[in-house]
C-alpha cells in the first residue's frame, strides 16, 4: 500500500492504496464519484476524461499514485450547486446526448477543448479534436452542436467574472 | 495487472540506480502503452520506476542548429511549442497528431522511441531528420537505435534522456491513420538537409521504420512531388493485416510521401 494525496474537485483527499490501482478506480470506487465512466479500458473511447492539472485525461490509463499532488477535476466538479455548468446546458440543450454514458468524457473534453483552443470552435477543429472519444448512439452531430454553443456560452459566462476580478 | 512496488525519483541518475537495483522493473513515461499492456497481463514487471518526477528530463531547448527535447517531454508540449514549430513545424504537426488530445496529454518522446512500435509516429520523424538518441551512457544515431519491431539499441538500465534534432530546410509528414487506434497504417517523413533527402516509412515495414531510398534518389534529383511521379515501393517486407494487406500499405507509402513532400514545399 502507498499513500496518494490529490485535490479532487476542490477538495483535498488522502487515501493508502494499492499502486496499481488506476486514477478512474481511485474517483470511482474510493472516493463514489461514478460519473467518470469506463468504457473500453483500453485508452480508445474517452468514458473516463477528466482533467488532471488542467489537461484532459484518460483516467483508465493513469495510476493514481503516479499523479500524487494533482488537481483532478471530475465531471462532478463542473457544475456550481444546481446551476449546469455552461457546456453542460449546452448538451441538454442540443441534445447533445441519448443513451448518456459517454457524455461526462465528451463533455470534459469539450471544456478542454475550449481551455485550449478558445470560445470560438468550427465544425471541423470540434471532430478533430473529439477523437478521443467515442459515441455509439448519436451520429455526433448534435455533440458537435452542443460543443460549439458551450464554447461560445462559456465565453459569456466568462466575460462578466473575468470584469468582477479585474 | 499484476501487483509491482512503485518508485518514483527525481532524477534520472536515481532513475537508473533503481532501475539496476530491483530485479524486472520497468521505467513508466506517459504509460499509454504500458500501461495498457499490463492491464492485459502481457506485461507483469515486479517494479515500476516512474520518470514522471525527473525534472532532468522534462523541456524544450534550441541548441545551436538543433532541438533538443528532452525525454519525459509530452507530445502536446512538443506539438504547442514555439520553438519546435519555427524551427521543424513538419515535427509539431507530428506530435499534433498522435493519438488524440487526451493521449498526448500523457504520452512522451521517450516513451515513444523507446517502444519502437512498428505504427507509432516518432520513429519516421528521428530516422528522416538524421535524429541523435541521448541516453544516461552515450548517444546513438536513429539508424543505431532503432533496430527491428518494439526492438532498439537500449540495454538493460539504460534510459533515453533526450532527442536531438538537426534542423533542416524542409521536412513534411503525412500518414494514413488507422480510424480507430490512430496509429500510422502508413506514416512517412521526408526531409531535406542541405543537399541530402531521407524518406522515413512507419506503419508499413515487418520490421519497423525504414528508408526508402529509390524515394530518396529521385528527390535528391529535385525535391517536388513530380519526382515521385510513378515510383512504386515494393510489397514484400511490408506488413498485411485485417486493416490493410501489404499491396494496399506498398500503395499508401507512395501516396503519404507524395503529401509528405507537398506539405514539406507548401504545395
Amino acid at each position: 500500500m502507498t499513500t496518494v494525496s490529490l485535490t479532487v474537485n476542490g477538495r483535498a483527499v488522502t487515501a493508502a492504496i494499492d499502486p496499481r490501482t488506476l486514477l478512474v478506480q481511485f474517483l470511482r470506487e474510493n472516493l463514489r464519484l461514478t460519473g467518470t465512466h469506463v468504457g473500453c479500458d483500453t485508452s480508445q473511447c474517452g468514458a473516463c476524461v477528466v482533467h488532471l492539472d488542467g489537461k484532459a485525461v484518460k483516467s483508465c490509463t493513469t495510476l493514481a499514485v503516479a499523479v500524487d499532488g494533482s488537481s483532478v477535476t471530475t465531471i462532478e466538479g463542473l457544475a456550481s450547486g444546481d446551476a449546469l455548468h455552461p457546456m453542460q446546458e449546452a448538451f441538454r440543450e442540443h441534445h447533445g446526448l441519448q443513451c448518456g454514458f459517454c457524455t461526462p468524457g465528451m463533455i470534459m473534453s469539450a471544456v478542454d477543448m475550449v481551455n485550449r483552443r478558445g470560445h470560438h470552435l468550427d465544425e471541423k477543429t470540434i471532430r478533430e479534436d473529439l477523437d478521443g472519444n467515442i459515441c455509439r448512439c448519436t451520429g455526433y452531430h448534435n455533440i458537435v452542436k452542443a460543443i460549439a454553443a458551450g464554447a461560445e456560452a462559456m465565453g459569456r459566462a466568462g466575460a462578466p467574472l473575468r470584469q468582477a476580478a479585474e | 495487472m499484476y501487483a509491482f512496488t512503485y518508485h518514483k525519483p527525481t532524477s534520472a541518475r536515481q532513475a537508473a540506480t533503481l532501475l539496476a537495483k530491483k530485479e524486472d522493473a520497468k521505467l513508466l513515461a506517459g504509460g499509454h502503452t504500458l500501461l495498457p499492456t499490463m492491464k492485459q497481463r502481457l506485461a507483469a514487471p515486479s517494479a515500476l520506476v516512474d520518470l514522471g518526477a525527473c525534472a532532468d528530463l522534462k523541456g524544450i531547448a534550441v541548441k545551436g542548429r538543433n532541438v533538443v527535447i528532452g525525454a519525459m517531454t509530452t507530445h502536446a508540449e512538443v506539438a504547442a511549442s514555439p520553438e519546435v514549430q519555427a524551427a521543424i513545424p513538419a515535427l509539431a504537426y507530428l506530435a499534433g497528431h498522435i493519438g488524440d488530445p487526451h493521449v498526448r496529454h500523457r504520452g512522451t518522446i521517450g516513451g515513444s522511441v523507446a517502444n519502437n512500435d512498428p505504427a507509432a509516429d516518432y520513429p519516421a520523424a528521428l530516422l528522416a531528420l538524421g535524429a541523435t538518441v541521448v541516453t544516461n551512457k552515450r548517444k546513438l544515431s536513429a539508424e543505431e537505435f532503432f533496430t527491428g519491431l518494439y526492438e532498439t539499441a537500449l540495454d538493460e538500465g539504460e534510459i533515453v534522456t533526450r532527442v536531438s534534432f538537426p534542423v533542416v530546410s524542409r521536412a513534411g509528414y503525412a500518414k494514413f491513420r488507422n480510424p480507430a487506434s490512430r496509429y500510422a497504417m502508413v506514416g512517412v517523413f521526408v526531409a531535406k538537409r542541405g543537399g541530402e533527402v531521407r524518406v522515413a516509412v512507419t506503419g508499413a515495414g515487418e520490421g519497423g521504420v525504414f528508408r526508402w531510398p529509390e524515394a530518396e534518389a529521385a528527390l535528391k534529383a529535385r525535391f517536388a512531388v513530380k519526382s515521385l511521379d510513378g515510383l512504386k515501393h515494393t510489397a514484400d517486407g511490408i506488413n498485411g493485416d485485417i486493416h490493410a494487406d501489404p499491396e494496399y500499405r506498398a500503395h499508401l507509402i507512395g501516396v503519404m510521401a507524395k503529401q509528405a513532400v507537398a506539405q514539406a514545399t507548401g504545395k
